[in-house]
């Protein structure tokens, strides 16, 4: 492999990677708090690149608004997903909260069937974007610069809401014991509603750059980039922003860098992040930055 | 109490009704009809074998669609003749001892489950030791892998075109045979002694544990008898179906039976069976949402996808309004029903 290549499948790696990580951040943040695995996270994800598709294409509305507009409204999806399926069920054994989960997640999936059909969708790229810039030898896409920036842009957001402001306290003393949290005055409903606005503003993010990465819709497209951001969260360690975001990171990289040494695996590349979870999970059962739950006697 | 005798001939004379009803099936009903009987008895022996490993022992396992595809790619490759199996792969030879492999029905069936299960104890002896929520990514994974796999050796399964036109001698008796008997096995593994650890080890784990019980050894078990009726599950259904690829080993499979076993209530097995029962209808019957509805010479088309809606709201509703699913924890018995018709009668 030349040195070019090498760079040109890095940077490949890098988006591909970010794009894990942003959808990661919402898997990550919501089970730290209920210790539920969000499967509607991936279908929030699918919308939230359908967003724009409909924003820009349909209504012709300008890029900048369609992104806003798009991100507000999956975001509020999200909440309200939290309200009707979710709340309810706090109390519940986590079983019904996980099938509840499954539900919505078909749910969603199965609308977007109805709304948008089955059928693949062309996204409009604005041009600017494919204009390969050459580096050197690198040949460039702006588009895998963007990418990883703009995604690191939002991560720096989200640490900054988690660890500098009230919210965030509160997110952070929810995850830790929520029956506490309660007692001590921290308004726990208002807390996790936010908490999947932003998990879902994320993944919408993350799914408008997908479209303009991948420029093809699909009602079913949030399933497996769905399952291995989850991986990836589980993988660096579940509850722990930081975790997702080595773990979106690493997972993205090994991927493209694998297939790009070994083009005969391109067929197992859909088996190779399962392959790489259960290998960790074996050594380290809770993931790389996870913490052990002892268990309580 | 109720006396045991009483117990035993309640039970053959629900057996003798069964199997009267399937006499009559047999004979009276359409094709359509008696696919959706046959759907019923398979779902419901995947439906207790989840149950086993998830409602009994506790292990969150999401790896049922792995242990099906083995017990079908097994049962399929037994079952079809060398011919047709020539005709079959087309764009790559099977390996001759594919191509030469070749057993009755009953014996590619257990064949099937009993691969299932040996893949079942060799997985399950390192992932076991993962808990909750990691097990259940863990075997999500195994599962995938094992999709990718059939994809991926086409000497063997023939890749992403699969298998068609498999015979299909899963006829209405031999799926109840089977249904009937993992019944059976599961009803007397749970209210054994064995069942009884499994039990504990699901209710408090660390105290299982300090009363000296070897709880990787049970759960183990437990994995591995799940997984081969996972698999004997798999192989009737390639026959019932007649066409099998990857695709159909998608993680949504796993989550059909997952939905049927949290409906039904974890840890009730007469639930699992009224919840297969009732789900299984409600999919089938819910396909009229999909076709064109007429109004007078006005016709409505079908809408593609709104059958899963529907059914994906329903399924919440059972959950946001009977979270513990239909039966709870609770089983129907004899005494329940005997003590229905007392209520009714003289109190003795």
């Amino acid at each position: 492999m030349s040195w070019a290549m090498f760079v040109q499948h890095l940077l490949n790696g890098l988006t591909l990677g970010s794009l894990y990580a942003l959808i990661a951040i919402g898997y990550t943040m919501i089970y730290g708090i209920l210790r539920l695995i969000n499967f509607a996270h991936s279908e929030i994800f699918m919308l939230g690149a359908y967003s724009v598709f409909w924003g820009v294409t349909l209504i012709h509305l300008p890029w900048p608004i369609a992104v806003t507009l798009g991100i507000l409204a999956v975001a509020a999806l999200g909440v309200l997903v939290d309200r009707v399926a979710y709340r309810p069920l706090r109390d519940a054994p986590r079983s019904s909260a996980l099938i509840s989960a499954i539900g919505v997640s078909f749910f969603l999936q199965n609308l977007a069937i109805v709304v948008f059909s089955a059928i693949p969708r062309e996204v409009y790229r604005p041009t600017w974007l494919e204009t390969v810039i050459l580096v050197g030898d690198v040949r460039v896409l702006p588009l895998t610069l963007l990418v990883p920036v703009l995604s690191f842009l939002l991560m720096l957001g989200l640490i900054y809401i988690v660890y500098k402001t009230k919210a965030g306290l509160g997110m952070r003393a929810i995850s830790k014991d929520i029956e506490t949290s309660y007692t001590m005055g921290v308004p726990v409903n208002r807390i996790i509603a936010l908490t999947f606005g932003i998990g879902s503003a994320l993944a919408a993010a993350s799914g408008i750059m997908w479209a303009l990465r991948y420029p093809q819709l699909q009602p079913i497209m949030g399933i497996i980039p769905g399952f291995k951001a989850f991986i990836a969260a589980v993988v660096g360690g579940i509850g722990s922003i930081q975790g997702a975001v080595i773990g979106g990171l690493g997972l993205g990289l090994v991927e493209i860098m694998a297939v790009a040494t070994f083009p005969e695996l391109a067929g197992y590349r859909d088996a190779l992040a399962f392959v790489l979870l259960i290998g960790i999970l074996l050594i380290k059962p809770t993931g790389l930055m996870g913490v052990k739950l002892e268990d309580k006697l | 109490m109720m006396e045991r005798k009483l117990k035993i001939i309640s039970n053959i004379m629900a057996t003798a009704v069964l199997a009267m009803f399937l006499w009559w099936a047999q004979t009276n009903l359409g094709a359509y009809h008696t696919q959706i009987l046959n759907l019923i008895a398979v779902n419901i022996i995947l439906a207790l074998s989840l149950n086993l490993i998830y409602g009994f022992t506790g292990m969150f396992s999401l790896g049922h669609a792995g242990f099906m595809a083995i017990g079908a790619y097994t049962c399929s490759i037994l079952i079809m003749t060398p011919a047709q199996k020539e005709m079959l792969f087309i764009l790559q030879k099977a390996y001759p001892w594919v191509q030469e492999a070749g057993a009755p029905f009953v014996v590619a069936v257990v064949a099937g489950g009993l691969i299932a299960a040996l893949v079942g104890l060799v997985v399950g002896a390192p992932l076991l030791r993962l808990g909750d929520d990691y097990l259940g990514i863990a075997t999500l994974g195994f599962a995938e892998i094992i999709r990718v796999l059939a994809n991926n050796i086409p000497r063997i399964t023939n890749g992403a075109l699969g298998f068609k036109g498999i015979p299909g001698y899963a006829n209405i008796w031999w799926n109840f045979g089977w249904c009937l008997f993992a019944l059976y096995f599961i009803v007397r593994i749970v209210n054994s002694n064995f069942g009884n650890t499994l039990m504990a080890i699901r209710d408090d784990e660390p105290a299982a544990k300090a009363m000296g019980i070897n709880i990787f050894r049970y759960k183990l078990l437990s994995f591995t008898i799940g997984s081969f009726f996972a698999g004997i599950g798999g192989a009737l259904l390639a026959s019932l179906v007649s066409t099998i690829d990857p695709k159909m080993f998608l993680f949504t499979l796993t989550f059909n039976v997952l939905m049927i076993v949290v409906c039904g209530g974890l840890g009730s097995l007469t639930g699992s069976v009224l919840a297969s029962i009732a789900i299984t209808i409600l999919l089938e019957w819910l396909r009229f949402v999909e076709n064109p509805i007429f109004i007078g010479d006005f016709e409505l088309k079908g809408i593609p996808g709104m059958r899963m809606v529907v059914f994906s709201l329903a399924l919440l509703f059972i959950i946001l309004f009977r979270r513990e699913g239909l039966m709870g924890m609770r089983e129907f018995r004899w005494e329940w029903l005997l003590g229905l018709f007392r209520k009714r009668g003289e109190v003795k």
